[in-house]
């Protein structure tokens, strides 16, 4: 071995020596926020269906399980289930808008474009930040409606 | 695994030339998704979700409930269609099968409660007070 002076010469690409990108970023939360929705999402939405069917009792049971629980004395289950549930709702409405817009940059890439390296890294940006936006813009309406 | 024909060989192994048809159909249900649940986001938005009366009566309109039936289709077919790529790249052996099997029953399973669901509340009596469903 020589002594220790910088390689510059170029790698060959390998699977542990790479610098993350937002392209692929983009690709591991199309699938994460998909996956999320699909369990997470879908199986609330379908406790939220029952809870509508069941009648007025079993809706007040649910609301008071996953947002807010009225009674004067909170059970420890409800004090965590509260919490949790506004962060599930928080990381649903992040997960439908990046799998949505995520999903429009697929459709244009299905049509062919947009594969050049300086738009693809452009957009894959702007996905990750309009997800992000969109989700804040959502609940600081809400919290504004609430107050 | 098949009797040993070149058909038994592959089936079951890959797409065998389903590979377009699940792909254009996760297209088209991802559409019917951006409409479906796009009006889902902005009805949650806009009810007053603490008021099981009112959200009641919004769900039990035709046409509400005409479109919640339609989402619950595109998004059940879409979540089969994409949790089964899921599969297919992190399970493999004979666990994947069991996976695929356990994803069918899910998806068809979880579509039948939600569209029982909101024919329930779609077809309840109109106005019924303390006991009387």
């Amino acid at each position: 071995m020589a002594g220790n002076e910088p390689n510059t010469r170029p790698r060959a690409p390998h699977l542990q020596v790479y610098k993350w990108g937002p392209a692929m970023a983009v690709s591991i939360l199309h699938r994460a926020s998909g996956d999320g929705l699909a369990i997470v999402g879908a199986g609330l939405f379908l406790w939220w269906l029952g809870a509508i069917a069941a009648g007025p009792d079993a809706y007040a049971a649910f609301v008071a399980c996953i947002w807010h629980d009225p009674s004067p004395e909170i059970s420890l289950f409800h004090q965590i289930t509260n919490i949790l549930g506004k962060v599930v709702l928080v990381g649903l409405t992040w997960a439908f808008f990046q799998h949505l817009f995520s999903g429009l940059r697929h459709l244009v890439l299905d049509a062919g474009a947009g594969y050049e390296l300086k738009s693809n890294k452009l957009w894959s940006t702007v996905v990750i930040a309009a997800g992000v936006f969109a989700t804040a813009a959502t609940w600081l309406y809400i919290l504004a409606e609430a107050l | 695994m098949g009797d040993g024909s070149h058909l038994g060989k592959v089936r079951g192994l890959g797409s065998s030339g389903h590979g377009s048809h699940h792909w254009l159909q996760q297209r088209l249900t991802a559409l019917g998704n951006i409409l479906l649940v796009g009006f889902l986001f902005v009805s949650l938005i806009r009810l007053p979700l603490g008021d099981h009366g009112a959200v009641l009566r919004w769900a039990s309109n035709p046409m509400v409930a005409l479109a919640l039936i339609l989402m619950v289709v595109s998004v059940f077919w879409h979540l089969r269609l994409g949790l089964q790529v899921l599969i297919e790249d992190y399970v493999h052996g004979p666990m994947r099968l069991l996976a695929l099997v356990l994803l069918n029953f899910y998806a068809i399973g979880g579509a039948a409660y939600g569209i029982f669901a909101i024919v329930r509340i779609a077809l309840a009596p109109a106005v019924a007070g303390p006991g009387g469903m």
